[in-house]
């Protein structure tokens, strides 16, 4: 199958080769990293964990969000996901590979990570969180690969892809409530320190995730004959609204919990993060980006109209991917380590290497998600017309 | 593979054996070769279920007591020095009593005490968050209760540093070796991509010997077993009011502040 | 065959670089190296031996190290028994090095013949050498 990705138009090797350019100049920007060490990155003492654990925590919420094809098409019928389950399931594996990659560039000895599983440690999160995320990406792989072979030749999956498909589905609930748990539970934390950690976790994701696989289907419909379906994007469109509502909401709770109890240590990562502390606000511009973008998207994604029609949707995706961009992939990271447990300030802004390093993640995800994109697209353009029971 | 002395022995008396040709002589050479037990600790070694200390704060009256004891600790301990805060490395270090204390926030309080340097450290906690955390057990806690770093299995994580609400873990940014002023040759260096901090000098405690921070200090930091009743630290805590950084969190800290009162706060101007 | 001329030339050439290690190498070999025990210190020792026999230290220090890494650092064991009965402080720098003051002419002889570099030294302080 991989052979269908070997051959493409002249667009598709332009893509691929520029994808190769960012790789390459984040691979050069990486062994720098790992020669001096993470000191060429804006972490420090006081905030020790910045862009790579923020895109980290975000991108395990995308590759979960394929649950949200795979529930309504395997759970309850849901036809019209047929065709896009399978986009679903590939920008999940890609997506646990960038999280993979992610957790990688920022350790600070990276050539001793099998020490992880050497001397297993059951009662750390991160330990937990390495093996769940390993066997989502096993699991969407052989179920994303198993039923794209079978499709190629015209058959139905085989029967043991079914249970596969239902304990993928509480593992994807699974790994990004252990990645909130990674933040919930630490002492002095106060503003990870929370129960709704994780629900707030699974709500951003499940708006972020469909989000972006909207603007996916639409590029796919774009340089394919391949369509997935204006039904099912549309429906995609609902999952999001109400996602993001919900993630809205959750917000809202933790603005509410710390400003009428009225703790500082629960309100001051907040007034870090949205009006500046102490004379520091280097995140304030950025935090307001994230908060008007997700009302403008929330809007458009509740009035009917904009959500129906497929411009305004796009833009209103567009906006809730940037928007959680901010909020999960970077400020929350930031304020929990913001004000410092002495009460003072130290602010970060990530670097060039550190930026380009996490551009080539996201090169080598984009690659990793062309490829599987492109057999999956090469599989249906040629079997056009058939329709396969998944 | 891993194969020790005991084993090693063994596969050269099988082969001895295998060369003689004789199975009775097997006993004779194992036997001869090994002991019972190849590691123990120091005869001398100071010993204890919980360690904790006893900072008295009265007992710092000039800048020299402080600088005497971080000096001591920064020495043996070949601590770079980097000029940047944010790559800072510290074991021992002092903040203000504000900044130490956050929870005993007191507007009115004299300024001498909001100000007054507190020397801080590891807290050796009872119930450590780092170790809890640790996906190697790189961290980990010590029979005696030091919560130890062993930073040969450390993969620069720093979940650790996350966890501890003491900000007393240092992670080395980069190379530590250009930045140490002089090296003591009897004790290692770190390397860039790990996670240190202050250990109870656990390798002076193995020969009998204070950690330098408590030889240091005169009389102003004790050092003992906390689960000893006769033992000195427990009389001091017994008659002193004592505070500890964030018990709140139930993390069960080490170290033990006498503040002392309005006497020592007045001082306490002279000392910054 | 189609290509044939192709074919054989491309695999002329992988060979060509496959085994280009070994015909680069031809008549090169390094000497064995000969790691000296050579000095102040061990000249000094009424009984010049190691804390175990030279046979085991020499196939085994790696692991030997590895335990007392373990014991010193995990478990506080600081003491280890020899099999002669001897005690020795668990120390590399304190103890191995003490003897062995010539890091180049001792570990590394060794470890660059056999192509390693272990990490050992990226904390522990090597003795000052003269040179």
């Amino acid at each position: 199958m991989l052979e269908k990705a070997l051959s493409g138009s002249r667009n598709y090797w332009t893509w691929v080769l520029s994808l190769l350019a960012v790789i390459g100049v984040g691979v050069i920007f990486y062994l720098r990293q790992f020669d001096y060490g993470l000191g060429v990155t804006g972490m420090s003492r006081d905030v020790s964990w910045g862009l790579y654990i923020g895109q980290f925590t975000f991108f395990v919420g995308v590759a979960a969000s394929a649950v949200m094809l795979v529930i309504p098409f395997y759970l309850h019928n849901y036809k019209k996901f047929g065709r896009m389950v399978i986009l679903g399931e590939f920008l999940a594996v890609s997506a646990v590979l960038m999280c993979m990659l992610f957790i990688f560039v920022d350790m600070g000895q990276p050539t001793r990570v099998v020490n992880m599983f050497l001397h297993p440690t059951p009662n750390s999160v991160m330990f937990f969180d390495a093996v769940v995320l390993f066997g989502y990406l096993l699991l969407n792989i052989t179920i994303g690969w198993t039923s794209m072979n079978a499709e190629k030749k015209g058959f139905a999956p085989p029967a043991w892809v079914k249970p596969l498909v239902y304990i993928s589905i509480p593992w994807a609930f699974s790994i990004h409530t252990v990645t909130a748990f990674l933040y919930a539970g630490l002492p002095g934390r106060e503003y990870w320190l929370t129960a709704i950690m994780a629900a707030r976790f699974l709500a951003s994701a499940f708006a972020a995730g469909p989000a972006l696989l909207i603007i996916l289907a639409i590029i796919v419909r774009k340089v394919s004959k391949f369509d997935p379906g204006k039904e099912a994007i549309k429906s995609i469109g609902k999952i999001v609204a109400y996602a993001m509502a919900a993630n809205v909401f959750f917000l809202l709770l933790e603005v509410f919990t710390a400003f009428y109890s009225s703790i500082p240590g629960e309100k001051n990562p907040f007034f870090y993060l949205y009006a500046g502390l102490q004379g520091h606000g280097r995140l304030v511009l950025l935090m307001w980006t994230s908060a008007i973008l997700a009302v403008i998207s929330l809007v458009l994604l509740i009035v009917p109209k904009t959500r129906n029609t497929e411009k305004t949707l796009l833009a209103a995706c567009g906006a809730v991917f940037a928007s959680l961009w901010i909020d999960k992939g970077f400020g929350l990271v930031v304020g929990g380590f913001v004000p410092n447990p002495f009460g003072t300030i130290t602010e970060y802004w990530p670097t060039i290497p550190e930026s380009f390093i996490v551009l080539a993640v996201w090169a080598i995800g984009a690659l990793v998600l062309t490829i599987l994109y492109k057999v999956a697209i090469s599989i249906r353009e040629e079997n056009a017309g058939i329709e396969i029971e998944h | 593979m891993s194969i020790d002395r005991r084993d090693f022995l063994k596969m050269i008396g099988a082969s001895a054996v295998f060369a003689l040709g004789g199975m009775g002589v097997v006993d004779g050479i194992v036997k001869d070769n090994v002991e019972a037990e190849q590691f123990r600790p120091e005869p001398g070694a100071l010993l204890a279920k919980q360690w904790a200390m006893v900072i008295d704060m009265r007992k710092f009256k000039t800048e020299g007591d402080y600088k005497r004891i971080i000096s001591a600790c920064n020495n043996i301990h070949n601590i770079p020095d980097f000029s940047d805060s944010k790559h800072e490395v510290k074991w021992i270090w002092t903040d203000t009593f504000e900044h130490a204390f956050p929870e005993q926030e007191q507007g009115y309080a004299p300024e001498s005490l909001k100000e007054m340097p507190i020397p801080l450290l590891c807290n050796h906690c009872e119930n450590p968050p780092c170790v809890r955390v640790c996906p190697t057990k790189a961290t980990f806690k010590r029979k005696d209760g030091l919560v130890m770093q062993d930073m040969h299995r450390c993969i620069g994580c720093r979940f650790c540093m996350a966890a501890c609400p003491y900000g007393s873990r240092s992670f080395n940014w980069t190379d530590p070796r250009p930045h140490i002023k002089k090296e003591n040759p009897d004790y290692p260096t770190r390397m860039r991509g790990v996670v240190e901090k202050c250990t109870f000098c656990v390798e002076r405690l193995a020969e009998g010997k204070m950690p330098a921070c408590v030889e240091a200090s005169n009389g102003a930091m004790m050092f003992g077993d906390l689960s000893d009743p006769n033992s000195e630290i427990r009389k001091v805590l017994e008659s002193n009011y004592t505070i500890r950084r964030k018990s709140e969190l139930g993390t069960g800290p080490n170290i033990y502040y006498i503040i002392g009162g309005a006497d020592n706060a007045r001082e306490g101007a002279k000392r910054e | 065959m189609y290509n044939g001329g192709k074919i054989l030339l491309g695999i002329f050439v992988f060979l060509a670089l496959a085994t280009y290690p070994f015909y680069n190498n031809i008549g090169k070999a390094n000497a064995r190296p000969e790691p000296s025990t050579d000095t102040p210190a061990i000249q000094k020792l009424a009984q010049k031996k190691c804390i175990e026999p030279e046979a085991f230290m020499k196939s085994e220090h790696m692991q030997l190290l590895n335990q007392w890494r373990d014991a010193a650092v995990r478990d506080g064991n600081r003491i280890y028994v020899a099999g002669d009965g001897q005690r020795y402080d668990i120390s590399l720098q304190n103890t191995c090095m003490k003897c062995h003051s010539n890091k180049k002419e001792f570990c590394d002889s060794c470890h660059n013949y056999a192509g390693v570099s272990p990490y050992c030294w990226d904390c522990h302080l090597a003795p000052k050498e003269g040179k």
